[in-house]
């Protein structure tokens, strides 16, 4: 019975932490930011943004992130009528996760989002964004689920069936009467949603994909067993629509069974380069689709890529581009519609949903002449490059 | 040839989960606990191992041990700091803060090195050509060979190591009864950390033989490998020696064959189904012992 | 033992009001609150899936802490129920019946489903002792997630559609509810705090009126001692299960709650991780105590929010606190001391506790494991 007082004992405890919790949470709703720059004279502009900044997603939300700042510190710089504040939480990559987060930067006084990074947990965020009329701009989350129905929420990236599309008819045009094989991630809404559009699209070109091989959501899975299929099907080119860890390991793996495919990558394959330790003869030859190439020659590219590694040391992937960009195509459209950051959010959603749809442009570092159709999709040319000494090289 | 293949790549696979399993059981066996952090501590010996290689251009052997040694302190303080306290306090109260430390070493993990994915560098780099057999139609890679044989010598080394050596029977002991155990004289305390230590070296060299085979390094890597050992482990029935093998075995073998004959979607669906209906049949896992219950 | 006869209240019933008065303190205080102004968006956001959570611990405790079985796979069974009760909610939208009918529909039938799972599952699960038992109820919540991942449904006029993959032949007006790996997407948001609160109070009224029936008492006999209780005729597989299949079902109106207070639900969310997460909150708050597992729950859920300040450094704050508490529960030196503290603030009362030992203990570990 000393077991049963002492739990009783102990929940007592917890009951007081627990209303000392709740106290400090309610308590806290007009807190103010910690952020250094809040001072700063006259109104700032709140742009908050969750990502994955723990776990096993948190490669891309820690490239979004950086690259954001850059963007805020550049802004904040040249612009001094003009002040952004810019604040990211962790979501684990997680949609309850990203609506407490979301909910956390309410109570920041959030007026613009800039986010978020994974589909799952930003299809959760825009269902509230939407509601509460903040206008929303996605750097990374590509899925069309994520702008379907909301007319405040807009993506930087491509939607996933875009891709799916446009490495179909890529391969149709370059690849005529080659055998596809495709290796993706089936738990993993990203992969699939590229897989699947992909595949409607090749049924309606008449190609064939003679192997469509999946893995679970695993850091170090095994691709022997999809990459034998591949081989004994004859697949001469295997499409990979999934981020760049797996896809070194499965270009390690090709190597030791001597197969030698062209690998087909498509944004996600961006970064598998950089990566430390990486042999980067493995990915030679290697096609990918990605909107950003930081050995390009462009000015603000390599502007961009040179304050990136002198802040973080490692060079700029594309989540970093991605969140570059989506905080100053938020900040070109304040300025061209005539925001200002004192106004209530209402006001600034509709005002920035009416640039966004009506005919804003904006040159980024994922493309140029980016415009957005009012379904929130964003139109821009992909660029197909292939991997050569350890670059890109526009194809 | 397709089926030698895959059957390659099963034991290839499946000696990576023996490797782990074994210090799983170890473990389990002496310490009655689960230790969910065991696949994290995997993680902690790939990164030192890593750490060795790339920053400290350590030759391969050397970062290994190292590996090995900085494994073995972290086993012996996380059981005497998180496991001690609670010993005899029942096996769930333990779990959970297994589960503890697990998230504690993953994110210790991204605030050191990061959350960009590292990739390993095999230890075995040296050798370059792969085995290649029928004319390149099969290849055994250096790594997989390597694996397996560390698996069974491991596996013998530990059969040897508690049945004939003072400490391992000790260990025994202490696993038969705890109580009667410290009565004929053996300190339990640094027995179970003896084990601790012990398991987590293994843990360590697990970690690299799985970083050269999948070389995907990231503060996450230990724990779906954490599982599937577990699982096999408990396959082969868990505290068993041999078992753990087995199971690892098993496991691996089912895991290459379910994706490349039945669905590469369901194929983690397919070997769990498997271990279901095999503990169906043998309650107590392949290998394990019978319990007779009392009142 | 001598004041227990003058007691009104048996120690259950006294143990139950406490449990549904807390309860409803707590929601009437944040309700309040709530109209006033004074909850922060993201207690206000939390609010939900903390009812979700408590739920879920009280029903995993039925099965940890009352029937004594470790299961690792909760989470399998509010994946059953969320995704349920998403399809439900989905195809009843055009129906014209209001939210909250659409809400009880859904729930009702995330635990129908959830508990024929339960059941299913149950059968050859129970079979097995110890830490067996454990790993293959963490192979079924794999499984499941494993089929949530090729599970594709949609409707349109010509009804529900259900296949194993993407092509199902909707009619252009016709909607995806579950597409496979992407979850349930575009889900309208009908869960509500109240609803939250109502579902709480349901939860402990069946398990606490389970506990104090005949049927409970043979369930905690057969945790304490499997063959004495066999020897006195109780079929132990029976009442295993049944605490098991109610347990299932109490996840799946959980889940089915959880499901629709977002717009979006991935299958991928009812991993491992999440039936961890929800054993956490049992053994906080200690085998077989319901309220405790309320508490547990609650803090837990919040806790993670309210270490936000230190930005990367969270989780592992997160992680050292559960440490910390575990061991400060359950450490016997530690505990001894507390108990002495406790003793000279609180002096000493009657004892009215003796006759109730075996409630809360689960026997004593050993024996159990394989």
């Amino acid at each position: 019975m000393k077991n049963k007082k002492f739990t009783k004992f102990f929940v007592v405890v917890l009951a007081f932490m627990m209303a000392f919790m709740m106290a400090g949470c309610g308590g806290g709703s007009g807190e103010s930011a910690d952020s250094g720059d809040a001072e700063a004279a006259g109104a700032v502009l709140k742009i908050g943004s969750s990502g994955p900044l723990t776990g096993g997603a948190s490669i891309y939300g820690v490239a979004v992130k950086q690259g954001a700042e850059i963007a805020v510190a550049e802004i904040n710089e040249a612009d001094p009528d003009f002040q952004i504040e810019f604040k990211m939480e962790d979501d684990e990559a997680d949609g309850e996760k990203a609506v407490n987060a979301y909910n956390k930067l309410k109570d920041w006084g959030v007026q613009v989002v800039m986010g978020t990074v994974t589909t799952g947990s930003c299809i959760a965020v825009s269902a509230q964004t939407y509601e509460d009329r903040i206008f929303e701009l996605t750097p990374s989350a590509s899925s069309a689920d994520v702008t379907a129905g909301k007319d405040n929420v807009f993506q930087v990236c491509f939607t996933d069936p875009n891709q799916g599309v446009k490495a179909a008819d890529y391969i149709t045009e370059n690849f005529a009467g080659q055998k596809i094989g495709v290796i993706y991630n089936n738990s993993d809404p990203y992969s699939t949603g590229i897989f699947n559009a992909f595949k409607a699209e090749a049924e309606s070109k008449g190609f064939d994909i003679v192997a469509a091989e999946t893995f679970p959501d695993d850091t170090n899975a095994d691709f022997s067993a999809q990459l034998t299929s591949c081989k004994s099907a004859g697949a001469e080119v295997v499409l990979l629509p999934i981020y760049y860890t797996p896809a070194s390991v499965i270009m390690k793996q090709a190597k030791d069974m001597n197969y030698a495919p062209v690998f087909f990558g498509v944004d996600g394959m961006d970064g598998i380069l950089d990566m430390e330790g990486f042999d980067t003869s493995l990915a030679e030859n290697v096609m990918l689709m990605t909107p950003f190439n930081p050995w390009s020659t462009d000015e603000n590219v390599s502007s961009f890529v040179q304050k990136y590694e002198d802040a973080y040391g490692e060079v700029p992937n594309q989540f970093a581009a991605d969140g570059y960009d989506a905080i100053y195509a938020i900040y070109e459209a304040c300025k061209a519609a005539g925001v200002s950051a004192d106004q209530a959010n209402e006001e600034i959603c509709d005002a920035l949903i009416g640039q966004f749809t009506g005919g804003f442009s904006y040159d980024g570092l994922t493309g140029s002449g980016m415009t957005w159709n009012d379904k929130g999709e964003v139109n821009k040319t992909p660029v197909v490059c292939v991997i050569q000494d350890g670059i890109y090289v526009d194809k | 040839m397709i089926f030698l293949t895959n059957l390659i790549n099963g034991l290839s696979l499946g000696s990576v989960y023996a490797i782990i399993a074994l210090g799983y059981t170890m473990v389990y066996g002496i310490s009655k606990m689960l230790n969910f952090a065991h696949g994290d501590v995997i993680m902690v010996g790939a990164y030192i191992s890593f750490c060795g290689t790339s920053y400290l251009n350590l030759p391969a052997w050397v970062s290994v041990i190292l590996a090995m040694i900085v494994c073995t302190a972290l086993g012996v303080l996380i059981e005497g700091l998180a496991y001690r306290p609670l010993r005899g306090t029942g096996s769930l109260a333990v779990l959970i803060t297994a589960i503890g430390v697990s998230y504690f070493l993953q994110n210790a993990a991204l605030l050191i090195w990061g959350s960009a994915p590292k990739v390993f560098t095999s230890v075995f780099e040296k050798f370059t050509s792969n085995i290649s057999l029928f004319g390149g139609e099969l290849t055994i890679t250096w790594e997989a060979l390597f694996t397996l044989v560390a698996a069974v010598l491991v596996m013998l080394g530990m059969t040897f190591f508690t049945g004939h050596t003072k400490v391992g029977k000790a260990m025994r002991a202490v696993s038969e009864d705890n109580g009667a155990a410290q009565l004929m004289g053996i300190n339990v305390n640094t027995t179970i950390s003896m084990t601790f230590a012990i398991g987590s070296a293994l843990a360590a060299i697990a970690g690299v033989l799985l970083c050269s085979s999948y070389p995907a390094l990231m503060p996450t890597t230990g724990a779906m490998p954490g599982i599937k050992a577990f699982t096999a482990a408990v396959f082969g029935g868990i505290g068993s020696i041999p078992g753990a093998m087995l199971g690892g075995i098993l496991i691996g073998v089912i895991e290459i064959f379910g994706r490349a004959y039945i669905s590469s979607e369901l194929s983690d669906a397919i070997v769990f189904g498997v271990l279901i209906i095999v503990l169906l049949v043998k309650p107590t896992g392949l290998l394990g012992e019978k319990i007779t219950e009392k009142v | 033992m001598k004041t227990f006869g003058k007691r009104k209240l048996s120690p259950y019933a006294k143990d139950s009001a406490i449990s549904y008065g807390l309860v409803t303190a707590a929601f009437v205080i944040v309700s309040i609150l709530n109209s006033m102004g004074l909850v922060s968006s993201s207690l206000q956001g939390q609010l939900v899936p903390i009812c979700c959570y408590i739920v879920m611990a009280v029903s995993l405790n039925l099965v940890v802490g009352i029937s004594g079985e470790l299961s690792l796979g909760h989470a399998g069974f509010m994946s059953v129920g969320a995704f349920t009760g998403i399809v439900i909610s989905g195809i009843l939208e055009t129906s014209g019946l209001p939210d909250v009918g659409r809400l009880i529909a859904a729930i009702l039938c995330g635990a129908i489903m959830a508990g024929v799972f339960g059941f299913l599952i149950g059968i050859p699960v129970l079979k097995l002792r110890g830490d067996y038992l454990a790993i293959v109820t963490l192979a079924f919540g794999e499984i499941i997630k494993n089929f949530m991942n090729i599970i594709y449904a949609g409707k349109d006029s010509t009804g529900f559609h259900l296949r194993t993959n993407p092509d199902l032949g909707l009619e252009p007006t016709g909607r995806m509810l579950l597409n496979g790996p992407m979850g349930a997407t575009q889900v309208q948001r009908i869960a509500s705090f109240t609803a939250g609160f109502i579902l709480v109070l349901v939860t402990l009224f069946i398990v606490q009126n389970l506990m104090n029936s005949k049927q409970g008492r043979a369930i905690m006999a057969c945790r304490d001692n499997r063959i004495a209780a066999e020897s006195i005729g109780l079929n132990v597989t029976k009442y295993k299960l049944m605490a098991f299949t109610v347990s299932a079902a109490l996840a799946g109106m959980g889940g089915a709650l959880f499901g629709l207070n977002y717009s979006t639900l991935l299958p991928i969310k009812f991993n491992f991780n999440t039936s961890v997460l929800i054993l956490v909150f049992v053994v906080l708050g200690g085998l077989g105590n319901i309220w405790g597992s309320i508490i547990a729950a609650t803090i837990l859920t919040i806790l993670p929010e309210a270490l936000r300040q230190f930005a990367d450094y969270r989780m592992l704050a997160y992680a050292i606190v559960l440490i910390l508490v575990m061991i400060a529960t359950y450490n016997p030196f530690l505990r001894s001391r507390v108990m002495m503290l406790r003793d000279k603030i609180i002096p000493k009362k009657d004892k009215p506790d003796e006759g109730r030992k075996p409630r809360t203990r689960r026997k004593k570990s050993g024996k159990e494991v394989g």
